[in-house]
């Protein structure tokens, strides 16, 4: 009697639970109302690293590009956009969503929401998918199981950025930091590709930003970049405000690389093979400017996830997480390269863009640069150097 | 040159004199386009020397002869056109314009019918050419693109610039309604490889972002299937008994085979030349031997194309050519293959028997397509 008893009501939730999903393959993508990094004062600094805009125009041509991905299995893909005041809010929300059967969320936020997020959610079913955090620690100690990483990590780009010095055999390296928490650990990270790849960095000298007299020697450029020998200035700078002054205003004609000059990046509009072009285009099409890295980001995430729908013909959330960690997973990130995800950290493998303002000089990892596995996997954390423990 | 030409075109016109078959001996000629010149060289088919270099609309790609090999349409996509160039004069002599950025197409087999993949649209095109020839007014002004100039290589930008001015012409075209004779069927985003069945019933079309093969009814113009099949399917080749479709996929380093009475996926074969990595491996050119025993497949950027039997499905021969081989073409007789190798803008030429490369034949900046007039 009992068990007819459940079973009834199993039926009757079944019942209930068919109009949630209907046909409907809805995503979530999260964003803080205020978020500094799309202030406009930021955008309008336009150095290289940068946003020119929220990405999510970014999941709307993933979206556009997807039409044909459900159809095996009758749905179609949605985005939820859910603007959230803080951390907290954006949990409820998610909440919510879950209850009604959404698994996959894209996270544009910033580092320490992304790893409150994603501490809070751990051992759900559920799948965030980090867009816009560079951070480092999101990789390493801060990792999560169910937090995957499309944008590229600052150790990313900075080994993409020694390869290409030491192919030039640019070698002297004179840095110039910043010390905001985002500026130390962009210089830590080329630190370690330094030690890494065998670059020599000179001096590291702070810099301020002001035009205050008793600081010159740290916010005047011609001070900052006297009397030391050195083959380029690496600028540590996340913001780009001081970083993009320094060219040709250094006292010996050297090259800038890191936040201005010469950035490893994960898109440029100027890239041309592997049919960029027509994303660009079809980006610049919706979104009215080029597209940046959190841009391409959140593209590439939810066609991770259509993927993943396309090739298991299937909904169901344990066979389509297993599908987007595993090693025969196939992204196309009109990079040239198959993308998916490292095992040990949930970092998308991908190459990356040495560019300028208007041109992609390079593609790392460069020619030259073997890896015993995957080439790919020489930039960033390669499996030993890991320290997330999931 | 120009007595020789004369000749052949007087020649020509003598045979088509006495009656004898529309499939007259051709020129012997090979003809590439360039991506980045702009332009279609022609080559002499023995001595590989350039006869003569034909100017076109921006970017020409794809090449192909209409039904009795005296023109060639070449798609034009930063020009947003197909030329079209006369075999025997060796002239740019009309032009189909204002198509969207078109990339591959294919003829039906009566020549009468295009079928065009229209990236920016995500759309398949078809075009009725009688209708269109029929319906236009005189001839368009057959301004050739110049080569861009060294160093200046930013596609993107072109096509930033080209866009902001389509601005107004593509409200414009709305208003005025479509070209003359074309119809269109909405497919994946960035539709690429086209194949036209011989009845000219289907067209297949690759979507290279949906990882999807649409299967389009022509008559009905709607979509019978949609077939997945590897990351990033770029060209297709038809088994000569049509019962096995060859579908290749650039990201996925391999080969779809689909059995077109059923619309499935029936197998997949991988390549892996020694010495590369399977990441290396992207496959575009994909030709089959006129007898069907032999598949050829250019390995992108792997440099190398690979021997496919076809019964027993193996990979019997890798051999290395030039940089980013991409497209493929057999001669009539099936003794020589041409490989465009796009990143070293040459191609490499290969003796089917031995299997060994003849000789290499710089070309021009990115060069896309080769047909042989033989």
């Amino acid at each position: 009697m009992i068990s007819r008893f459940i079973t009834l009501l199993l039926l009757i939730s079944l019942v209930w639970a068919v109009p949630s999903y209907a046909d409907d393959f809805t995503i979530g993508y999260l964003q803080l109302e205020r978020d500094a990094r799309y202030s406009k004062k930021q955008s309008f600094a336009r150095y290289l690293l940068g946003s020119l805009g929220r990405p999510y125009a970014g999941a709307e041509v993933a979206l556009q590009e997807s039409k044909f991905h459900g159809s095996g299995i009758g749905a179609t893909f949605k985005l939820e956009l859910v603007k959230g005041k803080d951390s907290a809010a954006l949990l409820s929300s998610i909440k919510e969503m879950n209850a009604k059967g959404v698994q996959f969320f894209l996270l544009d936020l910033p580092a320490d929401a992304v790893n409150e997020i994603a501490s809070a959610t751990k051992g759900q079913n559920l799948l965030l998918f980090n867009v816009s955090a560079r951070e480092d620690r999101l990789r390493q100690e801060q990792c999560q199981a169910h937090l995957l990483h499309i944008i590229p990590n600052y150790a990313m780009l900075s080994d993409a950025l020694a390869q290409y010095l030491v192919f030039r055999k640019w070698k002297e390296i004179l840095v110039l930091s910043g010390q905001s928490p985002d500026d130390v650990e962009f210089n830590q990270s080329f630190k370690r590709s330094a030690k890494r790849y065998g670059l020599d960095i000179d001096e590291d000298r702070p810099f301020v930003l002001g035009s205050d007299p008793r600081q010159r020697d740290q916010n005047n450029i011609s001070l900052l970049t006297a009397d030391a020998d050195y083959d380029v200035i690496f600028v540590a700078d996340t913001k780009g405000e001081f970083a993009r002054g320094v060219p040709y205003a250094s006292i010996k004609p050297q090259l800038v690389v890191g936040a201005e000059g010469l950035a490893a990046v994960a898109w440029h509009w100027a890239w041309e093979r592997h049919g960029a072009p027509q994303l660009e285009s079809r980006f610049e099409e919706k979104a009215d400017r080029p597209m940046r890295d959190a841009d391409w980001a959140a593209w590439m995430a939810v066609k991770a996830i259509a993927e993943a729908v396309q090739r298991t013909q299937s909904r169901d959330f344990a066979v389509l997480s297993k599908h987007l960690h595993s090693e025969e997973l196939v992204l196309d990130g009109f990079k040239g390269n198959r993308l998916n995800f490292r095992p040990w950290d949930n970092q998308l493998r991908q190459p990356l863009l040495l560019a300028t303002h208007n041109w992609v000089v390079e593609r790392a990892p460069l020619d030259g640069f073997l890896h015993q596995t995957n080439n790919l996997d020489a930039l960033g954390f390669d499996k030993p150097e890991s320290k997330c423990k999931f | 040159m120009r007595k020789t030409l004369s000749h052949r075109v007087f020649l020509a016109s003598l045979l088509s004199a006495c009656t004898l078959p529309v499939y007259a001996k051709g020129t012997g000629y090979l003809f590439i386009s360039s991506e980045k010149d702009n332009n279609i060289t022609v080559l002499d088919g023995k001595t590989y020397e350039v006869v003569k270099r034909i100017g076109t609309e921006a970017r020409p790609r794809h090449l192909q002869f209409n039904a009795d090999k005296t023109q060639i349409y070449a798609a034009a996509g930063d020009g947003n056109a197909i030329d079209v160039i006369d075999v025997a004069k060796l002239e740019l002599v009309d032009r189909i314009g204002e198509i969207d950025d078109p990339e591959l197409f294919d003829l039906s087999a009566d020549g009468k019918t295009m079928y065009i993949s229209l990236e920016e649209d995500g759309a398949l095109g078809i075009l009725n050419l009688d209708e269109y020839f029929a319906k236009r007014e005189g001839k368009p002004d057959l301004k050739v693109a110049e080569a861009a100039p060294e160093g200046d290589s930013s596609e993107a930008e072109d096509d930033a610039a080209d866009n902001a001015e389509e601005d107004d012409s593509s409200s414009k075209k709305k208003e005025d309604d479509a070209l003359p004779g074309m119809t269109t069927v909405e497919v994946g985003e960035e539709p690429e490889g086209i194949l036209v069945s011989p009845d000219g019933k289907t067209a297949y079309v690759t979507s290279e972002v949906a990882n999807t093969v649409h299967v389009v009814d022509t008559a009905s113009k709607e979509i019978k299937a949609n077939i997945v099949v590897g990351n990033r399917p770029r060209r297709f080749a038809l088994t000569p008994d049509q019962k096995e479709l060859w579908v290749s996929n650039e990201l996925s380093g391999s080969v779809s085979i689909i059995d077109p009475a059923t619309h499935k996926l029936t197998e997949t074969i991988n390549f892996l030349p020694p010495s590369f990595r399977s990441e290396d491996v992207t496959p575009v050119g994909i030709t089959l031997s006129k007898d069907g025993k032999t598949a050829v497949v250019a390995l992108g950027r792997a440099n190398h194309v690979a021997f496919v039997d076809v019964p027993s499905r193996k990979v019997t021969d890798y051999v290395l050519v030039g940089k980013r081989a991409w497209n493929t073409t057999l001669n009539k007789d099936d003794s020589l293959l041409f490989v465009v190798n796009g990143l070293s803008d040459d191609i490499s030429i290969i003796d089917m028997k031995s299997r060994k490369v003849l000789k290499s034949v710089p070309i021009a900046r990115v060069p896309h397509t080769v047909l042989v007039d033989d």
